[in-house]
Formats: C-alpha cells, structure tokens, sequence
C-alpha cells in the first residue's frame, strides 16, 4: 500500500441536494491508485484532524477524484466553501475498498443517503448486473440516480416520507428483490441499523454481503487505533478492526453487530 | 549544515525528531509517506503482557486546536510486538523505543523482562496513560507510585529507561524525582491531559469511555511550561513531547531544555511534520550561526 499527501485543486463544485456537494479534484496520483470503496482524508483549514471523504469516483486517464460529502460540521462546512480554483491537501487512497472479483455476477448495491456515493464506481462495472437499492430521508435529498443509470444499473428508490419511489425502507425493496431475482453478491453502505438489516437479510438467503462501515477517524492509515468496529477473528475471537486499514469494507459475516 | 545527532544515554539518534508512542503504531504504516530512516527514532504503541482489545468506540473526540483519544492501550502484547513487529522495524535504521504499559508492577516487569534480550534500543515506561482503569495514570500520578513502578522495571532491565509523565498531577517537578531517585536515566513528558466533550444533541460524552486525553497544539504550552520546569530541577536528560506541530514548537523545547522531542498529533495532520520541523530547525540553527543542535538545548534566558 502506498500512501500519498497531494494538494488537489477544485475543478469543479455544485450543491447536488440541500447540504450535499459534489466535488471534482485534479488528483492524478491519488486517482492512479485509487479502487472503488475507499476513502480519503481532507484537511480542514484551521483543524486538526483531516476529514475521511469516501471517493464516489475517479478518472485514472484525466487523474481527477470526485468527492460526494455531506456538511455535518464545521470541517465539512469549509469544504463546501471552497471555491474552484482552490485546492485540498488529500491524503490517499485510504482503506480497503469493495474489491469487486466478477462483475459478470448479478449483484444488488443498497444504499442509505450519505451512503450512496461509494457504491456508485464499484456498480460501474457491473453494468445492467447491479440493481442499486437507494433510501434517502425525502425526495429533495436523493442524489446520483442518474449517475447508477449511466452506469446501466437498475435503479429503484425509497424515501421515508414517500416523497419520491416507495414510502418505507430500503430493506424492504431489498426483500421483494431478492424474492423474485437471483443474487450472488450485496454491498451497502449507509447508516449502522441498516448494514445490520442488510447483513440479516443476506447471511438469511445465504448471499455473499460487503458492507462499508463509518466511524470517528484520526490517522487514517491504521497507526492510531481510534476508529474500530468489533469484529471476528477467524478462530471467532472478537477483535477491535481498524475501519481505516482493514475497513472501511468489511465481509458482513464478520461484523459484530452490538458491539 | 549544523550537527543534528544527539545522545541520550548513550544511545545516539541522528537526529532530534521521534515519533511519539501510540500515533505511530510500530511505524510500517507511516512508512509509506516516508522512510522510517528519517527520523532520529519511533516511540512504539504502548505494548502489554497479553494482547489488549481496548475501549469500545468512539475513541476520539476533535478539540479546539487538537483532539480527545481514549484507545485503552489496545495492543497485540509483547511477544507478538517482538515476533511480528520488531523484525521489520530494526530494518528500517533508526532508534526503536518500546513503551511498556500494563495494570501492575508484574505486567510492567513482564514486558521489560520479554524485551530484555531484543533489538529494542529504549525502554518508555507507560505510567501515564488516562485511558485505562487500573495502571497506567495511576502509577503516574503519586510520588510513591511512581518510585515503586521506575524501581521495579529498573531491576528487570539493562536497557535505558525512559519515563513518561503524566501532566495530569499537582507538582510534576516532584513526579520527575520521583522517576530519577528510582533509577530512571531519561524522562519524556508529557503524556495527554485528562479531557471530555459532550454531544448536546444526545447529552452523551463523545467517547464511549466519558473522559479522554487531549493531545495536540492546544496542549503546547503546558507541555513546554513542564519541560522547563523538570529541567531546572532533575539531571536527567528530557525528551519534550506535546502539541509539537511546527519548528519553532521544537526548537522551543529543546531551548526549555529538552534533548530531543517527540511529534505525536501533528502526523494525522500532516504525515510529514517530521521532516518539515527537522528541516526547519535546521534552517534556524543556520539562521542563528549555530553549528551543533547540542548548542542550543536549556539556553532559554527566563526573565
């Protein structure tokens, strides 16, 4: 694994959904390397710790990075005004990513809000093989529909105030998917209860399920110990993981869910 | 270009710049910034007797001008450390200090003993970790626990020791002797102060273990002020750690009076702090005609 400190500056910037913004960075040597499901680490002007940005996409040929975040506090509030022409200090890529093997498999992507974003470079490949699941909290919060359709993906959506698609959760279209198609593999991203609900659901059916975890960050390269999730050793020991190393993609059955 | 290798208990770094204990892990992940060989030496994770699973997340907490962290000493345990981590680690040319931690005088003897017959060059005795429910801190924190845990390592090791202090006491020129009547040769300080943060939205602590230690800038001047104060008083060479960010944070250590400085916080920032302050020293002791890094340590002129 290589690590690298790149000054990337902002080729482009727009509000996709209130409080959500969708970046481009020149990044040619963090792009070069990057795989879809990692992260990166965003320096904050005035703060101490950088803040971890999952990569939504790259373009390996135009060495560019593209950044989908959401404003939760003040580090992400600066980001968002920056302006184009400005640059980040990036550290990456972070993490291990979703490590796609087959693409000719059929797979189902599921998704809850901020969540969404690094699915969508590991659903490119697999085209119209990839149904991509997608929950967000109301209609005018729903970001990167068209993006998974560009990538061929089928598309379905769910919103909690059934402002747009259907009224409930994503595990419930998830349910009806898998009842009426075959499945050989799922990767989620989202809030903690619904990793867990997709984890069930797949270890249930017997389907091969990723999920990419979140947690509170400071090195980002696996040296400080801060942001771990309780897993399983393969002798079933619990162990404290690293997100930022071994994660943030995890094989579900490996998660330990109340811990 | 100005000498930059100092010696601390006979031990000689090539130059004034380690990485402090628990943000370096056992340094292979930060070597892919930069090679290890850069650096004057890497203060390991704080290693136990048996492998440690830590504290439940979250750990850390973001502060004004730093960070909260409450890991709990989460470690693979001595003998994995000597196994799996010190093989690569003597490979990469610079001073390796182990930092020895446990939760009683046995614990701490045990890790001292285990490393005794290896390739570790310093020990850091670990009495001042906040994180953990017994040892650590409260070893740190009495004249009386501090003498008797500096004693019993001193009588399972030949290595130097190093002790590292916590700022979390009353007069920690008094802790420092404490450490220095009981055969340490070095002392480092200052581990991280005792800190919390509230969500006000849940009304819950950030970090799952309530209170943490902050690290970081903010902590600096403390830091500093303690670094001088110890050096007025005990004989014993200082490594300065805390908050140390930039150049001048180092050069200001060692004019207080410390042989060299530890940079902990600083590398989440920008994983080449390091070699940014170890260039800028350099340039300084250029700027002030100063040919030997040596020149400068304890030359502050208080008022």
């Amino acid at each position: 694994m290589k690590y690298l400190e790149e000054q990337c500056p902002i080729l482009s910037k727009k509000e996709i959904a209130p409080g959500i913004y969708d970046v481009t960075l020149q990044a040619p040597q963090i792009a070069s390397l990057a795989s879809s499901g990692q992260f990166v680490n965003v320096l904050c002007e005035k703060f101490t710790l950088r803040r971890p940005i999952s990569i939504c996409g790259f373009d390996k040929e135009a060495g560019t990075l593209r950044l989908v975040f959401e404003v939760r506090g003040e580090g992400t509030k600066w980001m968002s005004q920056s302006a184009e022409g400005e640059s980040f200090s990036v550290v990456g890529p972070l993490g291990r990513g979703f490590d796609v093997k087959d693409p000719t498999q059929k797979a189902v992507f599921v998704g809850g809000g901020i969540g969404v974003p690094p699915l969508l470079e590991a659903a490119k490949p697999y085209g119209e093989n990839a149904t991509v699941i997608v929950g967000f909290r109301t209609a005018s919060a729903s970001i990167l529909l068209s993006d998974f359709e560009k990538n061929g993906n089928h598309v379905q959506l769910a919103t909690d105030d059934g402002s747009a698609g259907h009224h409930g959760f994503v595990t419930q279209l998830l349910q009806k998917h898998l009842d009426e198609n075959s499945c050989d593999v799922i990767y989620a991203c989202g809030p903690t209860p619904m990793l867990k609900a997709v984890a069930d659901e797949a270890e249930k059916r017997g389907i091969f399920c990723k999920v990419s975890m979140e947690q509170r960050m400071a090195c980002g390269v696996g040296a400080c110990m801060v942001c771990v999730c309780k897993t399983l050793t393969p002798r079933g020991d619990d162990r404290y993981a690293q997100v930022c190393k071994n994660g943030p993609v995890f094989n579900a059955k490996e998660v330990v869910w109340n811990g | 270009m100005a000498n930059m290798a100092v010696d601390i208990c006979g031990v000689s770094f090539k130059n004034p710049i380690i990485t402090a204990s628990g943000t370096y892990g056992f340094g292979r992940e930060f070597n892919e910034f930069f090679p290890l060989e850069r650096l004057g030496g890497i203060a390991c994770k704080a290693v136990t007797p048996e492998e440690k699973l830590g504290n439940p997340p979250p750990r850390v907490a973001e502060t004004p001008s730093g960070m909260l962290n409450a890991v709990g000493l989460q470690n693979p345990g001595v003998n994995r450390f000597i196994r799996e981590a010190l093989p690569w680690l003597k490979k990469q040319n610079t001073v390796i200090i182990a930092n020895v931690a446990g939760s009683s005088l046995e614990d701490y003897c045990q890790v001292a003993t285990a490393l005794e017959d290896t390739d570790v060059d310093f020990l850091e005795l670990n009495i001042s970790c906040p994180n953990v429910k017994e040892g650590g801190m409260q070893f740190g924190t009495s004249y009386e626990g501090v003498e008797a845990v500096t004693r019993a390592v001193r009588s399972h090791t030949t290595k130097p020791l190093m002790v590292k202090l916590s700022p979390n006491v009353t007069d920690i020129v008094d802790i420092a002797k404490a450490a220095e009547s009981a055969g340490a040769d070095c002392l480092s300080l200052i581990n991280t102060l005792l800190g919390m943060r509230i969500d006000v939205r849940t009304r819950r602590p950030i970090l799952h273990n309530n209170v943490g230690g902050l690290s970081g800038p903010a902590v600096f001047p403390v830091a500093l002020r303690m670094v001088w104060q110890v050096a007025s008083h005990v004989d014993l060479p200082i490594i300065g750690i805390g908050g140390v960010a930039k150049w001048q944070d180092a050069v200001e250590m060692m004019l207080a009076g410390a042989t060299a400085v530890q940079i902990g916080t600083a590398n989440f920032t920008h994983p080449d702090t390091p070699l940014k302050v170890l260039a800028g020293m350099e340039e300084y002791l250029e700027s002030q005609n100063v040919d030997d890094v040596n020149d400068i340590i304890g030359t502050v002129k208080p008022w």
